[in-house]
């Protein structure tokens, strides 16, 4: 299979304190990639390197390589902001900007693009709706305020914000941990349809959202990568002891 | 929250509770009536005028004491313009030292930059205004009136002669006393817009600029215009600063270099003078208008201020 991302010696910092440690891991292509790892184990800090979000925070700080298709997103000559609009991202809680109809909340990523033409938005604004599988709950009200959708439904607009750009990749940050279960298997449902044209990666706390969406699982502690493999073979015969205490429920 | 205090009251056997909660309930409702009785005195003392001019002392502009002759037009319209103008100039201003202090400023300097501008809040309107006088006064009159008349002369805002004391003056003057309280809540407000409500916007390739414009602004937009109108409220309600360098004439001009007169600086000026009944009584008018006025724009303000603390995040689980 070949690898979308290939992360070399990655190490993070948040002013003096380390929260990644040497992570070597090569991303699948056209795959969902699961992070599990008890909180504080820098799982989040991880995704947030591959797009170059970790660096918005006061202080942070990276050190390492990070391959998308061979190039190093973390090379000098790099815009951070061209990173994050080849990158998409959806978040821990649903996010959509406030003052804007829904259909400008899906385009607003190709209107930062300059994109102005009125067809081509709309087309865009459709099309992507229907692939976040939302066009048919929105489809009479596009105008209307991306905050009167109920929670799933601002989440499932976030993925199509974030597919209206085209991004090969796809992070996700916890993205069902503000949601009810409904809402969350339409999330899932939407993630596996999803991984036949892009990279998919999420964290997640949640270990049956792992078992049931992952191709590929790795699993964090400390700020250090433990094990990554198969998820068959790390949920039902994990190699690293703590790998299996954590996946049993012992601590976390 | 309410029902803990008040079973906390309730539970307690211990008359000195008692006595302490009427106590200060007593202070705090003594300020209520304070307002009240402030209000009513306004009311009633004004009634001579009310009576005398009706409607009419709203419309009216002409203010001639010796033929008593009342109408409060040329205060109103002073105090209108003077205090938008100020927002024209200071609303920019405010924004950009809340943008700047919340969102680009290194961290060292955020504290002690608020510091600063808040301490602009203390300093005497007095002192605002005797240096608007010997100092403000004279450099729009040398160095900003001449340009303006020059390229903007064709409007007849910037038209006529030019003395210093003029409706201009003023709004500078009252736009520099209000950045400090607009550009403090505006900088509130922008801090309660949540990180993730700027992520949303990074992760999607915005640039710092795009994302205060895209998500940032837009999340705190009640909260800043809460601050605009609390602005606009104090501008409204400024006397001693705006009273010295305005140049105090009752006349309506459309020029802002004509002299004006607002509301509060013709009570602060007048109120010595005035002799006969009629003649206080309907200066009192006026400052029940400048009292209903400046109490209604600062309950607009506080609504929007709290609605925006109030509904964050929003949308159904």
């Amino acid at each position: 299979m070949q690898n979308k991302i290939t992360v070399n010696d990655l190490n993070a910092w948040f002013g003096a304190k380390q929260v990644l440690h040497d992570i070597d891991i090569g991303i699948e292509k056209n795959a969902i990639t699961a992070i599990i790892g008890p909180s504080g184990c820098g799982k989040s800090t991880f995704i947030r390197c591959l797009n170059r979000m970790h660096e918005v925070v006061p202080g942070a700080k990276v050190s390492g390589k990070v391959l998308v298709d061979e190039m190093d997103i973390y090379d000098s000559d790099i815009d951070p902001v061209d990173i994050r609009r080849s990158i998409g991202m959806v978040f821990q809680k649903p996010n959509p900007f406030p003052t804007m109809s829904i259909r400008d909340n899906v385009v607003a990523g190709l209107r930062l693009n300059g994109v102005k033409d009125k067809n081509v938005l709309d087309k865009t604004a459709e099309e992507s709706l229907r692939k976040a599988a939302l066009w048919e709950e929105v489809k009479n009200d596009l105008h209307k305020s991306g905050m009167s959708l109920s929670g799933g439904q601002q989440q499932r607009l976030c993925i199509a914000r974030a597919l209206a750009v085209e991004p090969e990749v796809i992070l996700f940050d916890e993205p069902c941990s503000a949601l009810d279960p409904i809402s969350t298997s339409k999330i899932e449902d939407l993630m596996l349809e999803l991984k036949e044209k892009y990279t998919l990666i999420i964290v997640t706390h949640n270990m049956q959202q792992a078992a049931r969406v992952s191709d590929r699982t790795a699993f964090f502690l400390y700020g250090k990568l433990i094990e990554f493999g198969e998820t068959d073979q790390i949920f039902k015969k994990p190699e690293e002891k703590s790998t299996e205490d954590y996946i049993i429920g012992r601590f976390g | 929250m309410k029902d803990r205090k008040l079973s906390f009251f309730l539970k307690s056997k211990f008359s000195g509770d008692n006595i302490f909660e009427g106590a200060v309930g007593l202070f705090a409702i003594g300020v209520l009536i304070i307002a009240l009785l402030l209000f009513g005195e306004l009311y009633l003392e004004s009634g001579l005028s009310r009576n005398a001019f009706g409607f009419g002392f709203l419309t009216g502009s002409i203010w001639d004491p010796v033929s008593e002759v009342f109408g409060a037009l040329p205060f109103i319209f002073g105090t209108l313009v003077s205090s938008f103008l100020a927002l024209v100039i200071a609303v920019p201003f405010s924004l950009g030292i809340a943008i700047y202090i919340s969102e680009l400023a290194p961290g060292k300097l955020r504290a002690p930059l608020s510091f600063i501008i808040e301490l602009l809040a203390a300093i005497p309107s007095v002192i605002i205004g005797l240096w608007g006088i010997f100092i403000l006064a004279p450099f729009i009159r040398d160095y900003l009136a001449p340009p303006l008349s020059t390229y903007l002369g064709f409007l007849p805002l910037f038209q006529g002669p030019m003395y210093g004391l003029s409706m201009l003056t003023g709004g500078v003057i009252l736009a520099i006393m209000i950045i400090p309280i607009t550009s403090s809540i505006s900088k509130e407000a922008i801090q309660t817009v949540p990180i993730y409500q700027k992520e949303g916007a990074l992760a999607l390739g915005a640039t710092g600029w795009e994302t205060i414009r895209m998500s940032v602004l837009p999340y705190a937009r009640s909260g800043i215009f809460g601050a605009v109108i609390l602005g606009f409220g104090r501008a409204i309600g400024e006397t001693m600063a705006v009273t010295m360098v305005i140049g105090n004439s009752a006349r309506i001009s459309g020029s802002l270099f004509a002299p004006s007169y607002t509301m509060a600086s013709v009570i602060a000026n007048e109120f010595v003078e005035a002799t006969s009944k009629l003649y206080i009584s309907s200066l009192l008018e006026i400052g029940l208008l400048l009292l209903l006025v400046s109490v209604i724009i600062n309950i607009i303000a506080r609504i929007l201020v709290s609605k925006l603390l109030r509904v964050e995040g929003g949308g159904r689980a």
